[in-house]
């Protein structure tokens, strides 16, 4: 009973996971570059949601929302956009520089101290020996229609097939009349929405946000987009489950415990020496 | 006489610039310190500034040179402070705490440290650019994790190893000597053949191979000997402290080495070491000014510079601005450096004096020129004119 629990919850977990690497795989697959400010965006949403839970938590919500999303995409108009055609190097730094940028300006406004976000009382379900948080069951519900939707919207939506077409090629997409800027824009948008729910449902499983809030979240979610092959859709969806079930497993082992952020980490190394691409990633041939 | 003469003549001083700046530098404090002229603070300042230089020296070989991103510079020398200071915990009793044991430490520090590099670098380098950072980035967490959670008789687990800090005032001379070393082997490295290759995968990984360099071996080379001085930097860090802590060693920690070499100009060992030297000097100074919240305002600084330079310096559509008001050439002209022939070249694109850099080379090898025409305007190419 109790393993069917921390199966739940690690699915759970997973699918905030999932919804963070879908955010890191969908710019990846577009923009051709890590994300590494993705991380802090949930943060900001966190952040957000604590300041406007006082007039409602729908309001907070939605403010979440719209926040992360003028976030995303100004940090796209401004930090990454100039150097779009430089070098990879220099985007990843600047990303970098992007990330530790919005946790200075967090500890700035809000201090370091951890602080309350509590947006709704929970109960939890019981059947029997087994107990399940409803909150943890909403994220799941709520991470299964997510990733349903996206792929509904990318498979079968004009702008979605034109967000694929850019991701195979660039310069093919541009001769067939989409316009580059609004997709990478519209990818950064979706990207950093998705960042503000996940960040919403994690605060409701953990009601605690701090500074560093979204470092190891995102810095996890990108193990996990790698390992489900970056760039994929489908895999960061898979790798989001894996990771949050192999560490959902790994903490109810006392002796394993300690070594959770280790072995998810140990992971990502051996499935990238069998496969270097990551479990769906497409091989990618060289061109000179 | 007149051969010896000839001979000092015949040096190109450019070379050794980074050793006798260094060394100056170097006697200079060492006098100051004989003398009793320095308060302790600086001493560890010089201390900390001399591991700093070390570690974004060797990271900049990674990252100016070979081209790959590194996260895990961090990671490694977590490796050296932690079998460093352990070494030099078991030899205290046979040894004391001085030279000897610093030296046996050190050597067995940066052996396992180059171990580890190995290790990691031999699967790690068959990845490309992104991939390689990552797994750096886990390879650092793994390592803090794993020293985290030892038993207190091992490492010390959470609480940290007790190390025995040197037990002489001179720490930063041998820090100082450390860095000579450094510089002497990366700048050779770089001169030699084997470093022309290095450079050569930075610029075009493809052709390099296609060239008959052993791409593998010459990025694991890179990489072990990076990691050696990384461990290397550890051990000195483990003697300058009583206490070594794995929470230390995070991300962030690599983020600042980072920030060095980023600063200083990848692919420039001067501006890295001035970079270093004076990030630290920032950072110890300002840690005393700036207290509280304020404290933060440090790390946002550092961001803000970070995105502002690596914008600068990298992008295309700044490219014709970089070029017309290059600091570099306004001091040149003021000081009247210039070489008297190089006005010939000037205005001569195809100056054989001159080697590319990474991005030019991206474009003489380009020969998808439509392509390259239509990226400079993507707006005007959308409407179709």
């Amino acid at each position: 009973m109790e393993f069917i629990t921390t199966l739940v919850n690690g699915l759970s977990l997973g699918g905030i996971y999932a919804m963070i690497a879908l955010g890191y795989t969908m710019v990846y697959g577009i923009a051709k570059m890590l994300n590494f400010a993705h991380g802090d965006i949930i943060m900001v949403g966190g952040y957000t949601i604590l300041v406007f839970l006082a007039i409602n938590p729908i309001v907070s919500i939605v403010a979440a929302v719209v926040m992360c999303v003028l976030l995303g995409v100004s940090i796209e108009k401004v930090a990454y956009k100039p150097l779009r055609g430089s070098s990879p190097l220099a985007v990843l730094i600047t990303a970098i520089g992007m990330s530790y940028f919005l946790q200075s300006l967090a500890q700035i406004i809000f201090g370091t101290a951890p602080r309350y976000v509590i947006i709704a009382e929970f109960g939890s379900l019981e059947l029997g020996a087994l107990k399940i948080g409803h909150g943890t069951l909403i994220t799941l519900a709520a991470a299964v229609c997510v990733m349903v939707l996206l792929n509904l919207f990318v498979k079968y939506t004009k702008i979605g097939r034109a967000m694929i077409a850019v991701s195979e090629d660039k310069d093919a997409a541009r001769l067939m009349g989409i316009d580059i800027n609004m997709i990478i824009t519209l990818t950064f948008a979706i990207g950093s929405a998705l960042a503000a729910l996940a960040g919403l449902f994690s605060l409701m499983n953990v009601p605690t946000i701090m500074p560093t809030y979204g470092a190891l979240p995102g810095i996890k979610a990108f193990t996990a987009a790698v390992i489900g092959g970056i760039g994929s859709i489908p895999g960061a969806m898979l790798g989001g489950i894996l990771l949050g079930v192999v560490e959902c497993i790994c903490n109810s082992l006392p002796g394993v415990a300690p070594y959770t952020t280790a072995i998810e980490f140990a992971i990502l190394i051996v499935i990238l020496l069998v496969k270097p691409t990551g479990l769906l990633g497409k091989k990618r041939r060289e061109k000179v | 006489m007149n051969r010896i003469i000839e001979k000092i003549k015949g040096i190109t001083w450019k070379y050794y610039l980074n050793y006798i700046v260094i060394g100056v530098v170097a006697a200079v404090f060492s006098a100051l310190t004989f003398a009793g002229a320095l308060p302790q603070s600086t001493l560890y300042l010089l201390e900390r500034m001399t591991i700093s230089i070390i570690l974004a020296v060797s990271l900049g070989l990674v990252v100016g040179f070979l081209g790959e991103l590194s996260l895990g510079h961090a990671g490694f020398m977590c490796i050296g402070a932690y079998i460093g200071g352990k070494v030099s915990v078991l030899l205290a009793d046979a040894l004391g705490k001085g030279v000897v044991n610093l030296l046996i430490s050190l050597l067995v520090g940066a052996l396992i440290a180059a171990a580890a590099g190995f290790i990691v670098g031999l699967p790690a380098l068959r990845l490309k650019g992104d991939y390689l950072a990552i797994v750096t980035l886990a390879f650092c967490e793994i390592v803090k994790s794993l020293f985290q959670n030892t038993s207190e008789e091992s490492f010390g687990g959470p609480l940290g190893l007790r190390t025995p800090r040197f037990d002489k005032q001179y720490l930063f001379i041998i820090g100082f000597v450390l860095v000579l070393v450094t510089l002497a082997v990366i700048q050779n490295l770089l001169r030699s053949k084997h470093g022309r290759a290095i450079t050569a995968i930075r610029d075009n990984e493809i052709a390099a191979h296609a060239t008959g360099i052993n791409v593998t071996k010459y990025k694991l080379v890179a990489f072990v000997i990076s990691a050696a001085f990384a461990g290397v930097a550890g051990v000195l860090y483990s003697f300058a402290n009583n206490n070594v802590q794995a929470a230390v060693f995070d991300y962030n920690y690599s983020i600042e080495i980072l920030v060095m070499v980023v600063l200083g100009g990848m692919g420039n060992i001067t501006g890295t070491i001035i970079s270093a030297a004076v990030i630290t000097y920032l950072n110890t100074t300002l840690t005393v000014v700036l207290t509280g919240n304020l404290a933060v305002l440090k790390d946002l600084i550092y961001a803000l510079v970070l995105i502002l330079i690596v914008v600068y310096n990298n992008a295309p559509a700044l490219k014709n601005f970089r070029e017309k008001y290059n600091p570099r050439k306004f001091l040149k002209a003021l000081l009247k450096l210039t070489h008297p022939e190089s006005k010939k070249y000037a205005d001569d694109e195809g100056a054989w004096a001159r080697v590319p850099t990474k991005i030019e080379m991206n474009e003489i090898l380009s020969t998808d020129i439509v392509v390259n025409e239509s990226t400079k305007n993507p707006d005007k190419a959308d409407k179709g004119e």
